[in-house]
């Protein structure tokens, strides 16, 4: 578990190298809500290869890695209800807001985008408000 | 086709990163998110390891007039922060505490989530169709 922090920070090193090849080479910010949002409403027909080829790999190379993990889990809740309800949530917020952990947080932060900032700042505190209360005072998550 | 190879080859860094870094097991998310419980504060080292390369890529891109494929560079977005900014950010936090998933993390885990690893991707691709009728309003509102 103390090793954890260290696969973290090198994930982390990756998950920029990644947003730095699709700037550098492709000219795209790399947000998963866009990249993906853009497919299903239409706004990024022009660019749906693009799209499919980045989410394929965001599929592909996990899935092999996964190979040879025993025991790899989401631990995902059992709780139908909560991963519909979270799932819609997530789904019409990062619309919403053009962006996720990966826009706002990786691309946007890194270039100091005052938008950037503030969605991240708003997300986590959220995120931490709602933790709360579905853990210590309703404990069902 | 250069463009596909070099979106595929991000992707594939992505979803990498996210599997490496333990982004795709929900009770690491959580566990961040949970400040009043037993804090994880693996999420802040794959931000801050995320963060690093991306802004040294934001730096080799303002010098740059192009991309290396030679597609425009993104400007700095238009956009201030506004209310579909915030309220999106907060709606999206609220899901990302109660299913322990992202957007990157939801695609990346589709080998081996299971199906409530499916179902989260169908209801947030719903909320994503959900979304552009609803952040009109708000921006009318």
């Amino acid at each position: 578990m103390h090793t954890d922090w260290i696969w973290g920070l090198c994930g982390g090193l990756m998950i920029g190298l990644a947003g730095s090849v699709y700037l550098l080479w492709n000219g795209r910010i790399m947000g998963a809500s866009g990249i993906l949002g853009g497919l299903i409403d239409g706004q990024g027909r022009d660019t749906a290869n693009e799209r499919l080829a980045f989410l394929g790999g965001t599929v592909a190379i996990p899935a092999v890695l996964a190979l040879f993990t025993p025991g790899v889990s989401t631990h995902l809740t059992g709780n139908v209800a909560v991963v519909v309800l979270a799932g819609l949530l997530v789904g019409i917020g990062t619309r919403i807001a053009n962006g996720c952990t990966s826009g706002h947080g990786v691309c946007g932060i890194s270039r100091l985008s005052l938008r950037g900032i503030v969605a991240t700042v708003f997300y986590i505190l959220s995120g931490g408000l709602v933790m709360a209360v579905l853990r210590h005072l309703l404990e069902i998550v | 086709m250069r463009r596909l190879l070099f979106a595929f080859l991000s992707g594939g860094l992505f979803g990498a990163g996210l599997f490496l870094s333990g982004m795709t097991d929900t009770t690491k998310v959580q566990g961040w998110l949970d400040v009043f419980g037993d804090w994880d504060p693996t999420l802040a080292f794959v931000m801050g390891g995320a963060i690093i390369p991306m802004a040294i890529a934001w730096r080799i891109a303002a010098g740059r007039r192009t991309s290396l494929l030679g597609s425009p560079l993104p400007g700095r977005s238009k956009a201030h922060v506004d209310a579909p900014l915030v309220v999106g950010s907060v709606i999206f936090g609220a899901g990302w505490a109660m299913a322990g998933l992202c957007p990157g993390p939801a695609i990346a885990s589709l080998s081996y989530g299971g199906w409530r690893g499916l179902l989260f991707l169908v209801a947030m691709t719903g909320g994503m169709v959900a979304a552009p009728p609803l952040k009109a309003w708000l921006a009318a509102a």
